[in-house]
């Protein structure tokens, strides 16, 4: 827990850049089996911006993220644009929600990384280079101890770190994660939002989350999306935390300053 | 295969002795080829959750082998290899399509490809007698032909393996991060599969059909109980495997039993060897 000591709710504040990078989603729909997953969904994803999406579960936020992903079919239009305006097909990295992992199963973090990142047959020994490319992947989330650690011997919080180390690599120009607070403790969720906090000013990129713990958005998002088969609410977090859309979809009326504990 | 007779002589056994026991060579450089292909297929079966699957594929390897006797084939091994496989296939397309080992999909399976052998090897008042060796399974029968394709097996196992093998390992451990990597398995899979249908059906006349699916369980059980890493966890499936395949044969050779038997109680009692091994860490 080396960020533990920091102060964890310190963020600097993001200088305005005009005219960098957006992804714009427009009237985004989705239909599965005549099921309207998602409807009329408009909104833009500018660089370095954090994104959290919310809503209860099924309210499309998969959906949302596997049509961004270019898994599922769509109406609509989803284009990314770089810096100078210009349309491109952009680099996405995606962590998945973490699954429980078999815990008996004898896969150690460098076969696991060395099995995705390369064609090395990795159940052969992993040749040095390859492992200190694996070694430099993983220092970006601070995880190089991890490196020989089986991964279902990992907590929560670790395991997370290795999959969004996964998703960095190659860099890409949006992150997406699926539930990356889920099964994670309070202390790692912490260092994880840090770190992607960390991650998106050194990248350059931005960030599109989902959660279901709404205690950390105030600190650690720009924007919050209220989704529920269409958005129903967007804007700054205090905004969308504090509006009847929010109350009403969760049931719940939030007395206290701070938007709220899990949901 | 003489070479391989001259090398065994070197060996310090009665029967090592040139120009005699030579089915005891012969299922020597069998066991020697079998271990290792049964190893690398094991790993990838524990951690699939194939066990119960490649249980069933067994059961209609003899249904196959009832077939091909039936239209009078002198060799029915190849009619239980072609529809081993088709079984193979039709499994692998309902694994990709459900997305989830049925245990109760398989037992239907498995069950109704038994009886469909027992049915036909029994028509018209046949005895079963003559299907005894497939349960029980017989080391004399290994033959040379058979070696030298289970050889070439091993060598397109090797190269599945060598190109397949992480994208097959990441979807089975992970799924939704395969399929954001653009990873597709089913092709590999259903050879994987494929594999593990031919295998067991060319070696279920030496070891038994009761007791094959041992072979390609254990090891792999085994192994996962100590291995820190794939490369260890194979290198220990390949290994135990051989030590006890080896081991079991001649068990089965001083002591008169059979020895697909021997070889699942050797490997059996290193499984629970490693068990322990395990406790202790």
């Amino acid at each position: 827990m080396r960020f533990a000591a920091k102060k964890v709710y310190s963020r600097i504040p993001l200088p305005v850049r005009p005219g960098t990078c957006t992804l714009q989603v427009r009237d985004l729909g989705v239909t599965l089996e005549e099921d309207t997953i998602l409807h009329d969904v408009t909104f833009q994803l500018n660089c370095r911006e954090i994104v959290a999406l919310i809503g209860p579960n099924g309210a499309g936020k998969s959906s949302l993220f596997r049509s961004v992903l270019g898994q599922i079919p769509y109406e609509g239009s989803i284009q990314f644009m770089l810096a100078g305006g210009h349309p491109s097909r952009p680099r996405i990295g995606y962590v998945p929600q973490s699954p429980s992992f078999d815990r008996g199963y004898p896969i150690s973090v460098l076969d696991f990384f060395a099995a995705a990142i390369s064609r090395w047959p990795v159940f052969l020994p992993v040749p040095r280079d390859l492992r200190e490319r694996v070694v430099e992947c993983l220092s970006r989330v601070h995880g190089q101890g991890l490196l020989d650690k089986r991964i279902g011997a990992l907590s929560g919080g670790e395991l997370q770190r290795v999959l969004l180390a996964l998703a960095l690599e190659p860099i890409p120009q949006i992150l997406i994660l699926d539930e990356p607070l889920s099964g994670v403790d309070v202390g790692g969720e912490h260092l994880l939002l840090e770190m992607l906090d960390e991650i998106r000013q050194k990248y350059d990129l931005s960030i599109l989350f989902s959660t279901h713990d709404f205690s950390t958005l105030r600190h650690y998002a720009d924007k919050v999306i209220l989704l529920q088969q269409t958005i129903l609410k967007q804007g700054a977090p205090k905004e969308v935390l504090g509006s009847p859309e929010f109350q009403s979809v969760f049931h719940l009326n939030l007395g206290d300053e701070e938007g709220g504990g899990k949901a | 295969m003489s070479f391989w007779y001259w090398l065994v002589s070197f060996l310090p056994f009665e029967w090592a002795a040139p120009g005699t026991m030579l089915f005891m060579k012969n299922a020597l450089l069998g066991v020697l080829v079998i271990t290792p292909l049964f190893g690398l297929l094991s790993t990838m079966v524990v951690e699939s959750r194939m066990a119960f699957f490649s249980d069933a594929l067994g059961h209609s390897a003899f249904t196959g082998m009832a077939i091909g006797a039936l239209c009078g084939l002198s060799q029915p091994v190849w009619a239980a290899v072609v529809f081993a496989v088709v079984i193979a296939f039709l499994f692998t397309l309902v694994r990709q399509k459900t997305r989830m080992a049925s245990d109760t999909a398989i037992s239907v399976f498995s069950s109704a490809a038994v009886a469909l052998g027992i049915f036909l090897s029994t028509l018209g008042g046949q005895s079963f007698t003559k299907f005894n060796t497939l349960l029980i399974g017989d080391i004399l029968s290994v033959a040379p032909r058979e070696i030298g394709l289970l050889a070439v097996i091993l060598v397109l196992l090797v190269v599945l393996w060598a190109t397949s093998f992480n994208s097959m390992m990441l979807s089975s451990v992970h799924q939704a991060l395969a399929d954001s990597r653009g990873i597709r398995v089913v092709w590999k899979s259903f050879l994987f599969t494929a594999a593990i249908a031919v295998v067991v059906t060319v070696t279920m006349s030496w070891v038994g059909l009761l007791v094959i699916n041992a072979l390609l369980v254990l090891p792999g059980a085994a192994a996962r109980n100590i291995a820190r890493n794939l490369s260890q966890y194979h290198l220990i499936a390949i290994l135990g495997g051989l030590v006890c395949g080896v081991g079991g044969l001649l068990l089965s050779y001083y002591v008169g039993a059979s020895a697909g038997a021997s070889i699942t109680l050797l490997l059996a009692v290193w499984f629970f060897v490693t068990l322990l091994l395990r406790g202790k860490q």
